[in-house]
């Protein structure tokens, strides 16, 4: 019984963490850049991941998770570093300021005045960067599901517990997608700017065979470590900027 | 053709973006992080430095060209 109740709870906060990691992925991605394109990235995903738990069953262990979280994690570092750069030089105010109430007012016009088919035009980046996120960090909850599960000889047991830690994330993504959704835009795009940079970091070393110290605990050390990095360099180039240069002070 | 251009635009957006030397530093400190994990080297460091260092250098390289345009 208590091997039982061991397993569930092992299973339940190995795969919880994993779903945190795309939760914050997909909020990332929806509250910046919207939520239709993310969430057809989200289902696209599941539909990929249902199809290759019915097809492969318990081999899934053959697939080269390493591999994959390389290829994912170096895509993720490259786009989340662009991301990052542009809201730091925005910040600083090297780069033209997002202008949320002018840029509202623009899209509610432009809505308002174009064809029904220019609406529903996908954002490629949206669905990639979720469908990559929800496609790895499912496939690391199965990896877990199948592990603990068949070694214990409880796999349905293991299955329900990574099922209901899917479930309670979700549910808390829920609760707190409407607060996120007041935080100004730009702060917003300057916290996820850290946040898929990190991730990058993350898995890309990972797949690259790097052991982080703390497991996945790590995480909360990259994203302190580039968090205050940002903080520090958007404030040296604003008073770089502020500063008259040595010609300009002369004169 | 045309979606082939597309799609090949889209990965190209996607990774290197606005700054290639970002794109090609990024790559050769995965490059170089793999290598030192498969000889069983200690090599966690290698991408948060990579990442900070190419980050300061790319904006502040950024910021230079916009203030002497």
């Amino acid at each position: 019984m208590s091997s039982n109740v061991l397993l569930f709870l092992t299973t339940f906060v190995a795969s919880a963490v994993e779903a945190v990691e795309a939760l914050t992925i997909v909020l990332a991605v929806g509250v910046v850049r919207g939520w239709r394109s993310t969430l057809i990235g989200v289902g696209a995903a599941s539909v990929v991941l249902a199809a290759i738990v019915a097809v492969l069953g318990p081999a899934l262990r053959l697939i080269p998770i390493d591999s994959l979280r390389f290829v994912v994690g170096a895509l993720l570092l490259a786009f989340g570093l662009q991301w990052l750069r542009k809201a730091i030089l925005r910040a600083s105010g090297y780069k033209p300021l997002h202008d949320e109430g002018a840029a509202f007012a623009r899209e509610r016009d432009e809505a308002g005045a174009a064809a029904p088919t220019a609406s529903k035009r996908l954002d490629w980046y949206s669905f990639t960067v979720a469908f990559k996120g929800v496609l790895l960090e499912g496939l690391e909850v199965t990896f877990i599901v199948v592990t603990f599960g068949s070694t214990q000889g409880r796999l349905g047991l293991a299955a329900a517990a990574g099922a209901a830690a899917v479930v309670v994330v979700v549910a808390v993504g829920l609760v707190v997608r409407g607060p996120l959704e007041r935080v100004p835009e730009n702060t917003l795009k300057f916290v996820v700017g850290v946040l898929l940079t990190s991730f990058g970091i993350f898995w890309g070393g990972e797949g690259a065979g790097v052991d982080w110290p703390g497991s996945d605990v790590s995480i909360l050390g990259l994203i302190a470590f580039l968090g205050l990095l940002s903080i520090g360099l958007t404030r040296l180039l604003r008073q770089r900027r502020i500063a008259p240069s040595p010609a300009v002070a002369r004169a | 053709m045309k979606y082939i251009v597309a799609f090949l635009r889209f990965w190209w957006d996607f990774i290197v973006g606005d700054d290639w030397r970002v794109a090609l530093g990024l790559a050769l400190a995965l490059g170089l992080t793999w290598l030192l994990a498969r000889n069983d080297v200690s090599a966690w460091w290698l991408l948060p430095l990579a990442v900070g260092l190419l980050l300061a250098e790319s904006v502040q390289r950024e910021a230079r060209s916009s203030t002497s345009n």
